[in-house]
């Protein structure tokens, strides 16, 4: 079976997917209380280097999905079909991941979800996304 | 300086059989082949171009570089302007943007803007593939199938915010298809109705199979140079009126509004520049990789309102004898998609503003719009095109 691509961690990446290893989800925060992800040495729009990480909620809502009938290829076919969405969360940006879910027809825009994890490998632990109740 | 004023003097796309190259060929023989004829129609010759624009999905030493080089090289041209711009497939709106402005600027007279791809030939599609590396980090890794998984999730923030249907854009493919059959160049040409599109298989839900664009070979040229030049040469100068280019974002993930693309920061500019308004527009060439392409860019560029897209295109609205002529080679849908298709909007521009479109022929257009889209509705490229001066 083909393998699942992992993450290129590289040096701008490296704190987020370290964190990600402990279940911690990072974002970085400028001064004007402003979150961004995915993470930048430099802050999106005014390259701003006056930022922190802070620990995101986990909590978020669907802001957008796709089911994959197919898959990604053939290190993603056999999971067929599985979800991807944007998640709008809760701190303001957004970022991708799955919707972890037997009922993929039940996935809706503007759901509420929660963080889970899934480790991939020894150095990579994917945050994906629940629904929640 | 109006002796200066750039305009498109031969066009010509590569013609396929079942959607690949026949007898075999390479990007580069591809682009030739349709440099030859493009300089054939108009009565120019390859040591007159001096500038030389490509994009394409190949590339030596590595994907995407030096392409001009290695095109000028296979070709024995010396071109001394180039430009390699390569945002995906609406490079070659903005390919002619910086044409025009070299020539107006007297930088050079004339120019080449050429694509080829073998993509189908050689299988080099699949939709998974793409590196985890930089941004695609926090992608690939979530098996996002590429591009289309990108196109999908716009489709269904767009059905979310205004009730799209599937069936809206399952139109879309179906006029589209109807102008195909008009076109001997196009692959398919099969009658596709609504209900084919629905039942097609789902790709990456909500887009079916039929929404997407074909995977084929194929490529196309355009010679631009002086009117001053134009005047002594075969063909009926068509003018460039007014251009336009945007970025929003990247990866799908950073676009601002799922439903809006950047065609509505270009398509303003070029309209602007070209000084139309979109009651003066005849003819529509919209990038349709995807049928929700064509449903955001036409919102985008203002032919409608946000969130009526939809009855844009329903009930044959968009197809031949309908209201608006979109579209009418077939599009990227039906008549062919090397990987990056922008270049075949302005050949189809060309030859309806010149009136030799036969069948599909749209009486007497005078202007007409090009809106490349390239990535996952990252960028746009807007071009006004016009028979008249």
């Amino acid at each position: 079976m083909a393998e699942k691509p992992s993450p290129a961690v590289n040096v701008e990446s490296k704190p987020y997917w370290d964190a990600c290893r402990e279940h911690k989800l990072l974002l970085q925060r400028t001064r004007d209380g402003k979150h961004f992800h995915y993470p930048r040495k430099f802050a999106p729009g005014t390259l701003s280097t006056d930022w922190e990480w802070v620990e995101a909620s986990g909590e978020g809502t669907i802001y957008s999905y796709t089911i994959a009938a197919r898959g990604a290829g053939p290190a993603f076919a056999p999971e067929a079909p599985y979800v991807i969405a944007i998640i709008e969360l809760k701190e303001g940006c957004r970022m991708l991941s799955n919707i972890v879910t037997k009922d993929v027809t039940g996935v809706k825009v503007g759901q509420k979800v929660k963080v889970v994890w899934d480790k991939l490998n020894d150095e990579i632990t994917l945050p994906k996304f629940e629904v929640v109740a | 300086m109006s002796n200066r004023t750039p305009v498109i003097v031969g066009v010509a796309d590569f013609p396929l059989e079942n959607g690949v190259v026949a007898g075999g060929g390479t990007p580069l023989s591809i682009i030739a082949h349709s440099t030859k004829e493009a300089l054939e129609e108009c009565g120019l010759e390859l040591k007159d171009v001096e500038g030389l624009t490509v994009a394409g999905s190949w590339g030596y030493p590595g994907v995407g570089q030096m392409m001009p080089l290695t095109v000028a090289e296979y070709m024995g041209m010396y071109p001394t302007y180039m430009d390699g711009t390569n945002v995906g497939g609406s490079s070659f709106e903005l390919h002619l943007a910086k044409v025009c402005m070299a020539i107006e600027a007297g930088y050079i007279d004339t120019a080449l803007i050429a694509y080829g791809s073998t993509q189908r030939s050689y299988s080099e599609r699949s939709l998974g593939g793409r590196a985890p590396a930089f941004q695609a980090q926090f992608e690939t890794p979530y098996g996002l199938p590429q591009p289309v998984g990108s196109y999908a999730m716009a489709a269904r923030r767009h059905m979310h915010e205004f009730g799209t249907t599937s069936e809206d854009l399952a139109w879309i493919a179906s006029n589209t298809r109807q102008w195909a059959a008009l076109n001997p160049m196009a692959w398919n040409r099969d009658e596709l109705t609504v209900k084919d599109v629905l039942e097609s298989p789902m790709i990456s839900d909500p887009l079916h199979l039929k929404d997407c664009c074909l995977v084929t070979d194929g490529g196309g040229a355009v010679i631009v140079t002086t009117l001053e030049r134009a005047r002594n040469l075969k063909t009926k100068p068509i003018f460039i009126k007014g251009y336009g280019e945007a970025t929003d974002h990247q990866q799908i993930l950073q676009m601002p509004d799922l439903t809006q693309t950047a065609a509505a920061v270009s398509g303003p500019k070029a309209m602007k520049m070209a000084g139309v308004t979109h009651k003066d527009i005849d003819h529509l060439m919209i990038y349709d990789s995807f049928t929700i392409t064509v449903l955001l860019t036409i919102e985008s560029l203002g032919f409608c309102q946000k969130g009526e897209g939809g009855a844009f295109v329903r009930n044959g609205r968009t197809a031949p004898g309908g209201e608006v002529a979109m579209n009418t080679n077939g599009g990227g849908l039906s008549y062919c998609h090397p990987g990056m298709y922008g270049i075949f909007l302005l050949i189809e521009a060309t030859r309806q503003l010149r009136g030799e479109c036969g069948e599909r022929q749209v009486k007497d257009a005078k202007f007409s719009i090009c809106n490349g889209t390239g990535g996952v509705l990252s960028s746009t490229g807007t071009v006004v095109l016009s028979n008249i001066q």
